[in-house]
């Protein structure tokens, strides 16, 4: 057997450039710059990126980031979750069913919630592969059962669709700062102290800083973002997320337990999706029926400008994390730079349809098709 | 010669009234190619899964490596050491060849307490299997989509020998491909053979067969019609034992020996 040669003349080299740019992050890259750039020029003088602006901004991208982070891992393996609005609806008002209309300390409360929503998740998924439907059909169900619900459990037990009362619930639980907390006061206090951030003049809470610290919904993004990350590119599972969305049958030859990643992915969907909402009815105190609405429609543009494939089997959490925050930024910015709210659904419209655009010719480019 | 790694005695296969295969007897040696040849529907599927445990056969002995085998799940056989490669459902194109070659046997590392994808010993064990196999990647981390079909089929089945197949099972590896590609996965098979797989070549062309065959089963309406030794047969012999005999003979006479 002769040396094979080292190049193959019909192998086209690739710009170093074009390699960089083949990734599934890019579109987010490219968007996130754009956005930044584009809100610094126009609405720089509008508090945006004061301390107290880019608490706001964070705070709407870390929310979106929450469920990106599920369904792009979900997507990734081929499947996609309607019901993750619906979730949010139900979990919510799971909690304050418990831990307000049954009196349990709120710690058994969210984590019954946890268990319950997780094995939701676990049904669908089960639903899915049992089935052979659409994922897109099977989840569509679950959120109208499960909207239903959330709006049927409060009229009954207390004739009401908001359930309140929950911050005097939590009050001393170990568990609900966790997810209704803050951290690292005394350093935005020292900030405050040294004039970095403004403090408060008058009133009282007069010498405290505006800004008091990291709320845990972001410490909550950021963990799970690094978690989905290390899981999709650096542990066997993330391979099996891969090609359990590539091509189900191919990866089922290979030995991947595809009905395990799905359905596993299914209930992370829906943890990610009771994190989102035990820290917003730790803030606002309340359970509404209302909650949640649209929301699994964002988390899946979130992760399509982050450039996952529609059809599955490709994507970063990266990028869906980027795709997050372009939301988030440009939601509260235009609210920021005075422009009328309605035309953030014609910008989500345009960047949707851009991403995906620019996502089909990212694949064509890796699977050298034409 | 050694003991055959595999013998398959009197397969029977029935399907509710239906008998797919009537008795089928082969036997494959360690470094030989096996060809399986037969047309569509003379039951070469149903034999390949019965010996890869998918189905499981109605009557009839499988012997491996001297010892009774009773395969319940494909992932039996596979363990045992009999590998498939199949014609399509092998390779997801969106993936990195390396993380393809080693999709559902992931090595592992321990860092920081966390059991990781050993991503460095992936690429490099890839980098090498591909070079043996006379394949120039771009990088480990070239989608396998960018590959040509040949290539493909090589990839399939270098990770097959890799991860210990003693029987190599290839479904038709050569139907779908150029001369060209046709002729690189010949060579690959060549190789896998002189490493001592056996190698179970199922087609339908016989040209295909006698280039790499050091065996050959005809197939027909699920019995086999005997092998032959390569050397020991013609080409036209075959063709016309595959189509059952006469019909083609006849053909041939008016097509002027072109089928």
């Amino acid at each position: 057997m002769s040396a094979a040669p080292e190049t193959d003349d019909r192998v086209k080299e690739i710009s170093p450039l074009k390699r960089a740019l083949i990734r599934p992050e890019l579109g987010g890259m490219v968007g996130t710059v754009a956005v930044f750039t584009l809100f610094a020029l126009f609405a720089f003088d509008s508090g945006m990126f004061a301390p107290q602006g880019i608490m706001n901004w964070s705070i709407i991208s870390a929310q979106f980031m929450i469920i990106a982070v599920g369904a792009c891992l979900l997507m990734i393996a081929g499947e996609f979750d309607l019901s993750v609005g619906s979730m949010i609806g139900f979990a919510g008002m799971m909690i304050a069913v418990f831990g307000v209309v049954l009196q349990w300390p709120i710690w058994i409360a969210i984590l019954v919630t946890f268990v319950l929503c997780s094995a939701i998740g676990a049904i669908n998924g089960f639903i899915v592969i049992r089935t052979g439907l659409p994922s897109f059909i099977v989840t569509l169900a679950g959120l109208f059962i499960l909207r239903g619900f959330t709006i049927y459990i409060p009229q009954t037990v207390e004739n009401k669709t908001i359930i309140g009362g929950i911050r005097d619930a939590a009050e001393g639980d170990w568990l609900a700062p966790i997810f209704g907390g803050k951290i690292g006061q005394p350093i935005f206090q020292w900030l405050g102290d040294i004039g970095v951030i403004d403090t408060f003049q008058r009133g009282t809470r007069v010498g405290q800083p505006v800004v008091d610290g990291v709320p845990m919904l972001i410490v909550w993004a950021i963990v799970l973002i690094i978690f989905g990350h290390l899981l999709l590119t650096r542990t066997r599972f993330g391979n099996w997320i891969f090609a359990a969305g590539g091509d189900a049958e191919a990866a089922r030859n290979s030995g991947v337990p595809v009905n395990r990643v799905k359905i596993l992915m299914f209930m992370f969907t829906a943890f990610c999706a009771t994190v989102f909402a035990t820290c917003q009815v730790m803030e606002f105190g309340s359970a509404g029926a209302d909650r949640g609405l649209l929301k699994e429609f964002e988390a899946i543009i979130a992760v399509v400008i982050g450039g996952a494939l529609l059809t599955g089997g490709y994507g970063s959490v990266l990028g869906a994390a980027l795709g997050a925050l372009i939301f988030g930024v440009v939601q509260q910015g235009l609210f920021f730079a005075g422009v009328e709210s309605s035309l953030f659904r014609v910008f989500l419209g345009v960047i949707l349809l851009g991403a995906v655009i620019l996502n089909t010719y990212i694949r064509r480019m890796i699977t050298g098709e034409r | 010669m050694s003991d055959p790694i595999i013998r398959m005695m009197n397969i029977e296969k029935h399907f509710g009234a239906v008998i797919a295969l009537a008795g089928v007897s082969i036997d494959v040696f360690p470094g030989e190619c096996h060809c399986l040849l037969g047309d569509n529907g003379a039951g070469k599927s149903t034999f390949i899964k019965t010996m890869s445990g998918v189905h499981k056969p109605t009557k009839g002995e499988i012997i491996f490596e001297g010892q009774p085998m009773e395969f319940d799940t494909p992932r039996d056989a596979m363990e045992a050491g009999i590998a498939t490669v199949h014609q399509h459902l092998a390779m997801i194109p969106l993936m990195s060849v390396s993380r393809n070659f080693f999709m559902g046997n992931e090595p592992v590392t321990r860092r920081f307490g966390l059991s990781l994808f050993d991503r460095e010993k992936a690429d490099r064990v890839t980098m090498e299997e591909m070079r043996k196999m006379g394949i120039n990647l771009r990088g480990p981390d070239q989608a396998v989509g960018t590959l040509s079909g040949g290539e493909r089929q090589t990839v399939a089945i270098s990770r097959a020998v890799y991860f210990g197949a003693k029987v190599l099972i290839l479904d038709e590896p050569t139907s779908a491909l150029g001369v060209r590609q046709t002729s690189n996965v010949l060579a690959t098979i060549d190789k896998v053979r002189k490493q001592g797989v056996a190698v179970v070549f199922i087609t339908h062309n016989v040209r295909h067969a006698l280039a790499v065959g050091d065996r050959f089963t005809v197939l027909n309406r699920g019995q086999t019609l005997g092998t032959a030794v390569r050397g020991a047969v013609t080409p036209e012999e075959l063709q016309d034992m595959m189509a059952g005999g006469q019909e083609l003979a006849t053909l041939e006479g008016s097509l002027g020996g072109t089928v």
